[in-house]
């Protein structure tokens, strides 16, 4: 079953900006999806439309098969969200929070109190539970919005930037988390600027850019598309010049330093078998950027560049 | 892990628990900032009993067959009542709107109607909370008679929900702290003061009693001080016809403006 299907969603804003161009869309049930794409390339304005916060201009959206013009409330009933901003009572104590958003979704005080002590729990947040949570770090206020959007047990989880500002050690933790209710069947879209983190995280993958979807495949058919990716070697002994690569485009960065740029039909095995035969040791290797991001923004730039030649 | 598959659990029992989540939650706030919400009408029903009771009362005499003291008090309570009930929508909306909190109700699966009646019974909680603490203030100078308790619940009741509603209004539109403050001072006040609290209408000039009878507010506080001292200024029968169209028509106006998304969607 599809756990949200959209189809032609349009919106244009009053100022006649138009965020999304008919975008087609599925996330199938118990995915754990990625949505990216650059700042102000749609991706808010079609979870606001999912989570009826923005007004569609045309097009249709269905969650579990309930279609949001016509069984909204069914609809949401589905869904959790965690927005991109703090957008709870800062002035209300923590717990009050859960159990409220709990009483929002229909759940019986008892059971909206055993709720809000699970998941603040499972999210290190119990004993701040007395606290209001304007007093709470910004990492505390990203868990307390995920934990806000768990206490229904929706079965699609939408995470817009979930751990934007958030330490590194809170982000893997949080990472964990998600795998977890993953794992126990809900559905999970995820939007994150942490490239990063949809790799490690997500199985399938929609990048939209200018409002349209430019790409929309699994994320290891998305990581295979990577024509080229540019590895970073540390070398044992200062080089003072760059080791012959032919048919490499590579560089010294400094003289431990060496990165080679790597075609998909070339090989690291050739690569290190000369730099071995010319007596360079490599100690370690990575990739310059994350393999995801340089998909990612060899898309977008190249759909830019597309863009200038026929705009 | 997860909740049982759309459908089973009905839309009415969430309803049920939502409404009564967002009422608990509208008490709560009148609660918890009670310094705000219930002090303040006390300290001002003490001063004008003080001063327009005591002090100028004194030298009026008798209005409507009672003394000015009993006249004034049940246009003081529905005075309270009138602020308060629009007061607490106005701030209470406006805040979840600046503090982007409304959201937690817009994504849950609440219709719009439901969730301005529970705005709306807040709104009514404040009201009946604020005109009980003024009724007692009013007990501690001078004794009112209730002679048709009826009509006493049903003016509070009808009134404090089409001021609810008006504080919705004007919360959906405004866009910033002015935009909140500015209906209650050059719309509400003058007209809770022209609408015969302190005075009786039969008193004005012609052309001003006329002027009085386009006044919602009148209809009101006269229905009102019926209840209690069985006097009235106006028809009661058309009173309670006013009050029941203007919350009616400002319901319909206010779920409509909601169903659009004015003021709190894109």
């Amino acid at each position: 079953m599809k756990a949200l299907s959209i189809r032609g969603l349009t919106k244009t804003y009053r100022n006649g900006v138009q965020a999304l161009h008919g975008i087609d869309l599925d996330v199938e049930e118990g995915d754990f999806f990625a949505l990216l794409g650059p700042n102000g390339a749609g991706k808010t304005t079609a979870i606001g439309i999912v989570m009826s916060l923005v007004t569609k201009s045309g097009g249709t959206v269905s969650v579990f098969g309930h279609d949001i013009d016509r069984e909204l409330d069914l609809a949401k009933s589905c869904i959790g969200l965690v927005p991109q901003e703090i957008n709870f009572n800062q002035f209300e104590k923590v717990f009050t929070i859960i159990v409220n958003q709990a009483g929002f979704y229909g759940l019986p005080r008892r059971l909206a109190l055993e709720r809000a002590e699970r998941y603040l729990r499972q999210l290190q947040l119990w004993d701040k539970r007395d606290s209001i949570a304007r007093s709470l770090s910004g990492g505390m206020k990203r868990r307390l919005m995920i934990a806000r959007a768990l206490v229904h047990e929706p079965r699609l989880l939408i995470l817009d930037e979930p751990t934007a500002g958030v330490d590194i050690e809170i982000r893997r933790s949080m990472w964990g988390f998600l795998r977890m209710i993953n794992a126990q069947g809900t559905t999970i879209i995820l939007t994150t600027h942490y490239l990063e983190e949809a790799e490690s995280l997500c199985r399938n993958i929609a990048i939209i850019d200018g409002g349209r979807i430019i790409e929309n495949e699994t994320m290891a058919g998305v990581i295979r598309k990577l024509a080229q990716e540019t590895f970073v070697l540390n070398l044992r002994s200062a080089v003072a010049a760059p080791p012959p690569l032919p048919g490499y485009v590579s560089r010294m960065t400094d003289d431990h330093t060496l990165e080679v740029e790597v075609t998909r039909e070339q090989s690291l095995n050739d690569i290190f078998a000369r730099l071995s035969q010319g007596g360079i040791e490599v100690v370690s290797m990575r990739n310059k950027v994350n393999r995801l991001e340089e998909l990612f923004m060899r898309l977008v730039e190249s759909k830019g560049a597309a863009g200038a030649r026929t705009g | 892990m997860q909740s049982p598959a759309p459908g089973t659990k009905s839309l009415a029992a969430i309803r049920r628990v939502g409404f009564q989540t967002i009422m608990r939650r509208e008490y709560g706030r009148i609660i918890r900032i009670w310094g705000q919400t219930l002090v303040p009408p006390a300290v001002t029903a003490t001063l004008y009993f003080i001063i327009f009771g005591s002090l100028i009362g004194r030298r009026i005499g008798t209005m409507g067959g009672y003394d000015y003291m009993q006249y004034i008090a049940p246009g003081l309570i529905m005075m309270a009542i009138i602020s308060n009930s629009y007061g607490n929508v106005v701030s209470s909306f406006f805040g979840a709107k600046f503090g982007k909190h409304i959201e937690e109700l817009l994504v849950a699966p609440l219709p719009n109607w439901l969730i301005v009646l529970g705005y709306v019974s807040g709104g009514v909680m404040r009201g009946l909370l604020v005109g009980a603490v003024v009724t007692v203030v009013t007990l501690f100078f001078t004794h009112i008679p209730v002679e048709h308790p009826l009509l006493v619940a049903a003016s509070v009741l009808l009134t404090s929900v089409v001021f609810a509603l008006g504080g919705l209004f004007n919360a959906i539109f405004a866009k910033n702290f002015d935009q909140i403050s500015w209906f209650p001072t050059f719309v509400l006040t003058p007209l809770i003061y022209l609408g015969g609290v302190f005075y009786s209408v039969s008193l004005l000039p012609d052309w001003a009693q006329r002027l009085s009878y386009v006044n919602p507010i009148l209809y009101m506080v006269n229905a009102f001080r019926h209840g209690f001292l069985g006097t009235s200024d106006v028809d009661l029968r058309f009173a309670f016809l006013i009050m029941a169209a203007f919350a009616a028509a400002m319901f319909a106006v206010v779920v409509t403006l909601m169903n659009r998304g004015t003021g709190i969607r894109e």
